[in-house]
């Protein structure tokens, strides 16, 4: 259970928003975190070094943060690892497949204005709820 | 050098924006996706003020003949609504319900939480080097 938090909820959007857009204008890439990442897998294109970069800058980013009053939050705890190894994998699988996750389709691709990606990020929001219900209070195997 | 430096400012912006809104946090993830629960909204408006933002500002550096420090915008080729792109989502959606994580907050919690982030990034991988291997691309 969480609180409601729109101002701080609105100024993470906007630096988020505010990231794609620094990215796109000074090197003309879409801030999607799963393309970004899996394009380092094996195999993967050769442009590592704007990819590691990116990175490096996101866990600066929350090191950074994390500190601030009022944004460290009780880290949860007793999760189920088989949890976490199913739910990775389906994230890895689903986001390679689908060519983007919430920040690629959600927050990039509607900014694009693009069908494709509000078809996909419609479909993953609308997913995501039915699988909380189902799990969190339905079968009640997770909480 | 300049593209490295853009990169790591928009990772750290990326960063910040993750942890101010708290979206490192998988439980307010899941707060908003039990919307039978105790429904909390926030992350309608993280999606909202990211996209108000690029919908903004992405027509306009679009226009632009390319990109500061790049040769050319490397943006998606394909526009269809096909199989692929919907079987992927419907992948997604069921691990960020069942986790709490999406990729981006993931890798943030690697320094956070690694006790969760470790093995759900590793999994994540896992999934993701063998999805072209499993479907074909």
């Amino acid at each position: 259970m969480t609180e409601f938090t729109p101002v701080t909820a609105l100024l993470g959007g906007v630096l988020i928003g505010t990231s794609a857009a620094l990215l796109l204008l000074s090197i003309g890439r879409i801030a999607g975190i799963s393309g970004i990442v899996f394009g380092l897998l094996p195999g993967g294109p050769s442009d590592r070094g704007w990819r590691m970069a990116f990175l490096a800058g996101l866990l600066l980013g929350t090191l950074l943060a994390f500190p601030i009053p009022g944004l460290a939050f009780e880290l949860r705890e007793g999760f189920p690892l088989w949890a976490l190894l199913v739910g990775g994998f389906l994230v890895g699988t689903g986001t390679r497949l689908g060519g983007g996750c919430t920040s690629g389709h959600g927050v990039c691709g509607l900014g694009r204005r693009s069908p494709r990606s509000l078809a996909a990020t419609g479909t993953f929001l609308l997913v995501a709820i039915v699988t909380v219900f189902g799990t969190r209070h339905l079968l009640g195997v997770l909480s | 050098m300049k593209s490295l430096s853009a990169a790591l400012i928009s990772g750290v912006l990326f960063g910040l924006g993750l942890s101010v809104a708290q979206m490192v946090n998988p439980l307010k993830v899941i707060a908003f996706l039990d919307v039978t629960g105790f429904w909390d909204p926030s992350l309608a408006l993280v999606m909202g003020g990211g996209v108000l933002v690029t919908v903004l500002l992405f027509p306009w550096i679009q226009s632009r003949p390319q990109p500061l420090w790049a040769p050319r915008f490397n943006l998606p080729a394909s526009a269809a609504i096909d199989r692929k792109l919907l079987a992927g989502a419907i992948l997604f959606g069921i691990g960020w319900g069942i986790a709490g994580y999406c990729p981006g907050p993931a890798i943030a919690a690697l320094l956070i939480h690694p006790a969760e982030a470790i093995p759900f990034v590793l999994a994540m991988l896992a999934g993701a080097w063998l999805q072209p291997r499993w479907f074909g691309r």
